[in-house]
């Protein structure tokens, strides 16, 4: 049901875009991209990696919403995977639990900013779900040349 | 005393060069995420294709490689494609071999996009292990070009510019195999 909503708006976000823009090719006609996610609810990677150089306890929770083949590559330490390669509903699942004014930020960074296929879904499920301070960590192009060729720190899954 | 004073100059430069106070040291990987250098070997690998077929770098040498680093959900990926489809038959006969590895974290995916893309050169499923060969592949779409010694010539990222990679396809084929 929620892998259901979360692909439902996935596919609002992609309609919102094309009405937008407007003939807009194929491929990204068909996924959600991060264009719709507000300025306000953006997270810049120099802020972020100032956030967790701060006390552990007023560190956001970190979610990594996109491909497990990458995460897997490097991510941010403390971040946790709960992407489509972590099985049906992961985000779900994961914040089941969490107070919904509790600092979320997620992030993907598998293709540039505005043709990401999976932050902005993740987004609005989250919020739909109830949580109020949720952001998405702003990647520019990727994760590889935004944040690790940044010196910002990584890790990687053994 | 003048040596003490340099001492203490050199000391208090270095120490300017390093980390804040209280700032936590980046967590340097093992391993280099940048990608592979140009002129550095191409690493081997073999990976099942789609088809059961054996996908192996080595088995290519001779050949100039378009490696192309991908996934399903990856739009620009998915523009590039059919580009690739057409090198591979313009120039497949003077020795371009196009190599297609999914990033997906499953095969499903991979194998529903087929009757769209019609892909003529091989596709595989890559992993971690892959990527991490290859010096981190931290985005999509990367592609790597590699002449026919088995050397990476060039390494795009992103959206690229195709005719320019059309052009230094059309170099590498010029050049001897050795």
């Amino acid at each position: 049901m929620q892998a259901t909503r979360r692909r439902w708006l996935a596919a609002v976000c992609a309609g919102i875009l094309l009405t937008v823009v407007g003939g807009v090719p194929e491929a990204l006609a068909q996924q959600g991209t991060a264009l719709k996610i507000p300025q306000s609810a953006q997270i810049q990677p120099a802020a972020l990696n100032k956030q967790f150089q701060g006390p552990v306890q007023g560190r956001p929770l970190l979610l990594q919403v996109g491909s497990k083949v990458l995460f897997g590559q490097a991510h941010i330490p403390g971040s946790e995977y709960v992407g489509a390669g972590a099985g049906e509903d992961a985000l779900v699942r994961r914040v089941a639990r969490v107070p919904h004014g509790a600092a979320i930020v997620i992030y993907c960074g598998c293709c540039p900013w505005e043709r990401c296929p999976n932050v902005c879904a993740a987004y609005e499920q989250l919020l739909h779900l109830g949580f109020t301070n949720v952001k998405v960590l702003y990647i520019a192009q990727n994760f590889g040349q935004d944040w690790v060729q940044k010196g910002y720190p990584v890790e990687q899954s053994h | 005393m003048r040596v003490l004073v340099w001492i203490a100059a050199v000391w208090l430069l270095l120490g300017a060069q390093g980390a804040p106070v209280g700032a936590q040291p980046a967590v340097r990987p093992k391993v280099g995420l940048s990608g592979l250098a140009v002129g550095q070997a191409a690493p081997d690998f073999t990976r099942v294709g789609l088809h059961r077929e054996p996908v192996k770098l080595r088995a290519l040498l001779g050949r100039v490689v378009l490696l192309n680093f991908w996934a399903s959900w990856c739009a620009p990926c998915l523009e590039e494609m059919p580009r690739f489809v057409a090198w591979q038959r313009q120039y497949g006969p003077t020795g371009l071999s196009v190599v297609g590895i999914s990033m997906d974290d499953e095969a499903g995916p991979v194998v529903a996009l087929e009757p769209r893309l019609h892909w003529n050169y091989p596709i595989a499923v890559g992993d971690e292990a892959l990527g991490k060969l290859y010096g981190g592949v931290l985005g999509l779409p990367v592609t790597y070009l590699i002449d026919r010694r088995g050397r990476v010539r060039a390494r795009y990222e992103g959206a690229s510019d195709l005719p320019r990679m059309e052009d230094r396809v059309r170099k590498l084929l010029a050049e001897p195999s050795r």
